[in-house]
């Protein structure tokens, strides 16, 4: 239908789109974890995938940036200002230099690092210097390194993690090394941040405080979010879309509203009804 | 009251009597161990067979004594670990808690330096000679030290690079009449290249598989080395190589060993500064996150081949020049000197001393080094003591003498 194509792109124009996940299939082996998956994310909105235990969100995340290579279908994006692209098959890290950054399901620090340094490792794909210059300590590496830290410790003031700054990262209470992983990836500038269930093991108070922080990262950073989330009522508080996935499928999507009573959703979630 | 105290103390007996029977069966088993070594001797001149039971008698009692000292330093360290788990170990080493106080730290450098500089004037020759060897071995250390310590890249093989070097400038001074300083620096660039020639191939393994590969690598060019005739002169080696001139002078040979233990003093010099101001660096730090964790690491940016690449080559460079100094040092030079051993000591300076530490790697390659050559008043015993020191240290501090302390930093906000 040409005319809906159109009207699509007419939209995307106006909304901005900044990730376009089109037709996206992942196998392994005989495995079909993602299955002609659409998916896209608007500028400056919170969108969230939720979906039961095994439905492809975490392969979905890993397809995206580039830890795995999806079998099928193109992945795209348009940084703000910037020029759309095909991001298929690109490494890991040179996605994250081009705006996207994540966090991981299980907590990945460098565990053996300080958290200012952890938060530092994120501003590599930002900074230059080589091996000579680090070796001679020229001006311009001396200045480049303090930005970097001034840079860092901000990102952990606003994260409100910046008195633990010179902790190792695997002395931090959990809800902290929740925090210092967002705050990781946000020191790579991304214009998308992918959440991989970042309320995951936190109590109500930390899940509540978290709510305030991936607002505030939004509404003052003026960057995007996605994200993989199990705590419905956060879902529902933070998102302004949902997409829902079931066995490697996009089964539904919108508004928390529209979720909440779609009877495919609960389906998915609960099972089939008898009566019904 | 009384009856309570009573109780204590028949439990403590109790514990008391229970550890004196472990150590009486220690004592035992050691007894019986070291039966064939320390008690029978086979005189073969009258034939006789001498039984030296108070040898047996001494390994007893030591032993005894020893499995309790034994026994109270495990349970110290079990205690250290279990503050370190709880968080609330604000203890570090001593030797850290000088290192940051400053006005502990000038005094020790002065003295270090004093103490570098008389050393060959006041020590023989021969003393001279293996405070070099030494000092060799803290840089390849200190090389090594990037490449397992820092981006935590188990190289077995960093013998190769090393053979490179000392080949690097054999050859070409014996084919060229090139003298060591020229060579140094071509040695150095030669180590780059096969490093990163290692480097492309291993890009994809980590860990055991790595191990392995590069296991291989090292004994490729020993094996080179040993059969290719025309090239390198197999194992019969080079011989007669230049010593170190200086500006086209060339010394006596105590004057040459004095003027080479300068040179390594200021080479290690070099190597601190440089390493230290890496492992703060961009690149030291993603070497650092490539060691913790891979896939977040590339996660956040950073290109693993590019990364791994560089420590690779920039350990090989280090490896590359020491082995020019060790052609020069030794004027001779054969496939022997690069046999899987000295990579293994290189490895156990680096693991003993402390992963990533460079203090830690300089007092484990003295001791590695220089503890074989004191102990040979020991003479048979040396390589047994060795051993020992070895195991009990990576008993006891399995982290290695210094742990790597990383940088902190202070705001005013």
């Amino acid at each position: 239908m040409p005319t809906y194509a159109a009207l699509i792109n007419l939209m995307n124009r106006i909304m901005n789109t900044i990730l376009e996940v089109k037709n996206l299939s992942m196998n392994f082996g005989g495995l079909r974890a993602l299955n002609h998956l659409d998916l896209n994310v608007v500028e400056g909105e919170i969108a969230a995938v939720i979906g039961p235990n095994g439905a492809g969100k975490t392969t979905f995340f890993n397809c995206i940036t580039g830890i795995y290579n999806p079998t099928e279908g193109e992945i795209l994006i348009s940084p703000p200002g910037k020029k759309r692209k095909k991001i298929n098959g690109l490494k890991p890290n040179r996605i994250t230099k081009k705006g996207m950054a994540r966090t991981f399901q299980n907590i990945r620090l460098f565990s053996n690092m300080t958290v200012l340094e952890n938060v530092m490792i994120g501003r590599h794909c930002r900074t230059s210097s080589g091996i000579v210059s680090a070796i001679l300590r020229g001006r311009s590496t001396i200045k480049e390194e303090k930005d970097v830290v001034d840079f860092s410790y901000n990102i952990l003031k606003k994260t409100g993690i910046s008195h633990l700054v010179n902790e190792f990262a695997k002395n931090l209470p959990y809800g902290a090394q929740r925090r210092l992983e967002i705050a990781r990836a946000m020191a790579t500038e991304p214009f998308l941040l992918l959440l991989d269930e970042p309320a995951a093991g936190m109590n109500p108070q930390e899940t509540r405080e978290l709510d305030e922080l991936i607002t505030r990262l939004r509404d003052e950073d003026n960057i995007s979010i996605l994200m993989i989330e199990h705590d419905m009522k956060l879902v529902m508080s933070l998102s302004d879309r949902i997409f829902v996935m079931d066995y490697g499928r996009k089964i539904a999507q919108g508004t928390p509203g529209d979720i909440i009573n779609n009877p495919v959703v609960i389906k998915a979630y609960l099972g089939e009804d008898i009566d019904a | 009251m009384g009856g309570l105290r009573l109780k204590k103390f028949r439990i403590q007996l109790m514990i008391k009597a229970q550890e004196i029977k472990k150590s009486f069966l220690v004592s035992i088993w050691f007894m019986f161990l070291t039966f064939p070594i320390m008690v029978i001797r086979v005189n073969p001149i009258e034939e006789v067979i001498e039984w030296r039971w108070k040898n047996m008698l001494i390994v007893g009692i030591g032993s005894f004594l020893l499995s309790f000292v034994w026994r109270y330093m495990l349970k110290k360290r079990e205690a250290g670990e279990k503050r370190a788990e709880t968080g609330e170990s604000g203890k570090t080493f001593l030797i850290q808690r000088i290192l940051e106080e400053r006005r502990f730290y000038i005094p020790l450098v002065t003295g270090l330096t004093i103490i570098a500089v008389a050393f060959p004037f006041t020590f023989s020759m021969y003393q001279t000679s293996i405070m070099t060897t030494a000092l060799m071995y803290i840089v390849l250390g200190l090389g090594l030290n990037i490449v397992v310590g820092l981006a935590g890249l188990l190289d077995l093989g960093y013998v190769a690079f090393y053979a490179v070097g000392a080949y690097s400038y054999a050859l070409l001074n014996y084919h060229f009449g090139l003298g060591f300083w020229s060579v140094l620096p071509i040695g150095a660039v030669l180590g780059f290249i096969f490093g990163v020639l290692l480097g492309f191939p291993v890009l994809r393994l980590r860990g055991d598989y790595l191990a392995i590969v590069t296991l291989g690598f090292g004994e490729i060019i020993r094996l080179v080395l040993e059969n290719w005739n025309e090239f390198s002169f197999g194992p019969s080696g080079i011989a007669n190589i230049d010593r170190p001139g200086f500006f086209g002078i060339q010394f006596s040979l105590q004057a040459a060993s004095i003027y080479l233990y300068f040179l390594m003093i200021g080479l290690v010099i070099f190597t601190i500064i440089v390493v230290n101001r890496l492992q703060n660096s961009r690149i030291g730090r993603a070497w650092i996150a490539l060691r913790e964790d891979e896939t977040a690491c590339q996660a956040m940016g950073i290109d693993k081949t590019k990364t791994k690449l560089r420590a690779f080559a920039l350990g090989a460079t280090w490896a590359g020049m020491v082995g020019v100094i060790f052609a020069a040092k030794t004027t001779f030079i054969n496939p022997a000197s690069f046999t899987f051993l000295e990579s293994a000591m290189i490895l156990s300076i680096v693991v003993l001393g402390g992963m990533g530490s460079i203090l830690g790697v300089i007092i484990g390659a003295l001791i590695l080094i220089l503890l074989p050559e004191y102990l040979r008043a020991f003479s048979d015993y040396r390589m047994l003591i060795f051993g020992a020191i070895m195991v009990i240290m990576m008993v006891f501090r399995p982290q290695g003498i210094i742990a790597n302390i990383r940088r902190t930093y202070k705001f005013d906000e």
